[in-house]
């Protein structure tokens, strides 16, 4: 049939042409494309530190990179750091996963029940403007000083956020797509199964996202604020650096919180950027 | 839409005639698979549709009635606000007419939109089973169907594409595709080749000639291209813009393949176009 195949020949013209394998080396030079600014970055952020300890300001305490990145390595060393982190991490974990159940079932109870909505819409938003350290002296109240009292505070800065990412997916679920889906025969729990929560699924991950670097701050706040005895957090590494006046102790511990950040965040990126390049919401050119 | 599910018989004269027709009783076309006996797949009777912004009233539809029948393909074509979409949606049943009957006999209708609307989460064979899984097709059978489905739009081998992989084309194939995969008796397309370049809409008309014959499909083809209708149509059925009411019937019979570029198809519209024209000039003051 020559309209069949003329049809193949436009189909096979009108496509990309196929990526082939990977040339050798290839996967290597990209990577160091991509790590290169950053290590700019960080030798530009030592210069400045190395060359204001050399001016000698407020030199009694103020100490280089060299000394702080060497009481870090040296803390490395010691179980008692990664004991810490351990801890904190947890924390992070739990308060962030009960922050996720507790964020997505209000997000779709919100998004799927309107008088809900009209009450507990805005609390949502201004929940989500509140400084989580605000809640500390509360939650001390409430559960003492406690483990409690910090995934409380977690909790309630990570889970606005992803209420209101789960809420702003559902409500931008493009219309069209609604009227296809419809036609479909796509009703009730289906519905949501099988085409609301898909779409919704790039502005959850974002507010995921912001829900964790939400619950990260929140969780460094709490752990300054409430010391739990017999348990060192990260916070409370800051607090007795803090005390003891130890510049580099503190700046490696900022060091950790910073790192520690960074990571978990990049996890969500990238993720973020896999949802959006399966989608084609990427730009082909740039996610080369 | 089952408002109402007895069968009517077919009038002497075809409702939507009593306007103005030029075309013989629509009674009289030979519907596309010749032999069988000609029911009714859609019939609108007095259907008017008008939609309330604040204060002001819109009458969208005034009056149209209508009737395809089984195998049919029908274009129907109009200037802006001629309420094409309006009548897609009643007889889809995405909507309620405010006065008036839409009746489709119980059979399955599948709509197609400009835009593909495919699921872009989903790859081109995900989104075809999806629709035979809201039907309630048994997992063991879906993943043949589907392969089928996509065979018979010629996207065999294209099933685990993304839309966003596909060309514009493509894309409106895999919707024909889900459309069909409803198992709908009747296609409501509005405007479906509306974004595609000549090329393609040349050989998707082709195409999807050849599948509503394989399938003995009943189509409602909403488009503003002349051509199009003239090419596709077993009846055209022009519409007045604001409200939308019907103003001309033409009855194109098939004596095999047209060519968009034929002299026949040209002459169709032509006319089409003055008369479209005409009316459009109604509202120039």
């Amino acid at each position: 049939m020559v309209t069949d195949q003329a049809l193949r020949g436009l189909d096979n013209l009108e496509l990309r042409p196929a990526q082939g394998r990977p040339e050798p080396g290839r996967i290597a030079r990209k990577a160091l494309a991509a790590a290169w600014p950053k290590v700019l970055a960080i030798a530009l952020v030592l210069l400045v530190w190395e060359l204001v300890t050399l001016t000698g300001y407020r030199k009694y305490v103020l100490k280089g990179p060299g000394p702080v990145l060497s009481d870090l390595w040296q803390q490395m060393q010691h179980e008692a750091l990664w004991a810490t982190i351990g801890w904190t991490l947890r924390s992070a974990v739990t308060g962030y996963a009960i922050a996720l159940i507790i964020g997505s079932v209000i997000g779709l109870l919100v998004a799927r029940v309107p008088p809900l909505r009209a009450a507990v819409g805005s609390i949502i938003t201004g929940l989500q403007t509140m400084p989580s350290v605000a809640w500390a002296p509360f939650a001390i109240i409430l559960f003492g000083e406690d483990n409690s009292a910090i995934l409380f505070v977690v909790i309630l800065g990570a889970a606005p956020s992803i209420a209101n990412g789960l809420i702003n997916g559902v409500d931008y679920t493009p219309p069209l797509l609604l009227r296809a889906g419809q036609t479909m025969g796509l009703r009730g729990f289906a519905l949501y199964r099988y085409l609301i929560l898909p779409a919704s699924l790039p502005a959850y991950v974002a507010g995921m996202k912001q829900g964790w670097a939400f619950a990260w701050r929140s969780l460094m706040a709490a752990e300054l604020f409430i010391a739990i005895i017999g348990q060192v957090s990260i916070g409370q590494q800051l607090d007795v650096d803090q005390q003891n006046l130890d510049f580099a102790g503190a700046s490696s511990v900022i060091i950790v919180i910073l790192v520690i950040g960074i990571v978990v965040d990049t996890v969500f990126t990238k993720a973020d950027l896999a949802l959006r390049r399966r989608r084609g919401l990427l730009d082909p050119a740039a996610a080369t | 839409m089952r408002v109402s599910n007895e069968q009517v018989t077919p009038p002497a004269n075809s409702p939507g005639a009593s306007a103005l027709s030029q075309a013989d009783s629509a009674g009289a076309i030979p519907p596309a698979g010749a032999g069988r006996i000609a029911e009714e797949a859609v019939r609108l009777s007095d259907v008017s549709k008008a939609y309330r912004t604040g204060r002001t009233e819109l009458l969208a539809l005034d009056n149209v009635s209508l009737a395809v029948k089984d195998g049919e393909f029908v274009c129907i074509i109009g200037a802006s606000g001629c309420g094409k979409s309006t009548l897609l949606n009643l007889v889809a049943g995405l909507d309620q007419p405010t006065s008036g009957q839409v009746d489709t006999s119980r059979r399955t209708v599948g709509l197609m939109f400009q835009e593909p609307a495919l699921f872009p989460w989903l790859t081109a064979s995900r989104n075809v089973e999806l629709a035979l899984r809201a039907r309630g097709v048994p997992r063991a059978a879906r993943r043949a169907q589907t392969e089928e489905l996509l065979e018979t739009v010629r996207l065999g081998g294209f099933g685990s594409k993304r839309p966003h992989e596909l060309s514009g084309g493509m894309r409106q194939r895999v919707a024909m595709a889900r459309a069909l995969a409803q198992n709908a008796d009747v296609l409501l397309m509005d405007e479906p080749f509306g974004a595609l370049d000549a090329m393609t809409r040349d050989l998707l008309h082709d195409e999807l000639e050849r599948i509503c014959t394989e399938r003995t499909l009943t189509v409602l083809f909403v488009t503003h291209n002349v051509r199009e209708a003239a090419r596709l149509g077993d009846r055209v059925i022009l519409l007045s813009s604001r409200p939308g009411r019907v103003i001309e019937e033409y009855a194109l019979p098939r004596t095999g393949h047209r060519r968009i570029d034929s002299r026949e198809v040209s002459e169709v519209a032509a006319r089409l176009t003055d008369r479209l024209r005409e009316e459009m000039g109604r509202h120039g003051h």
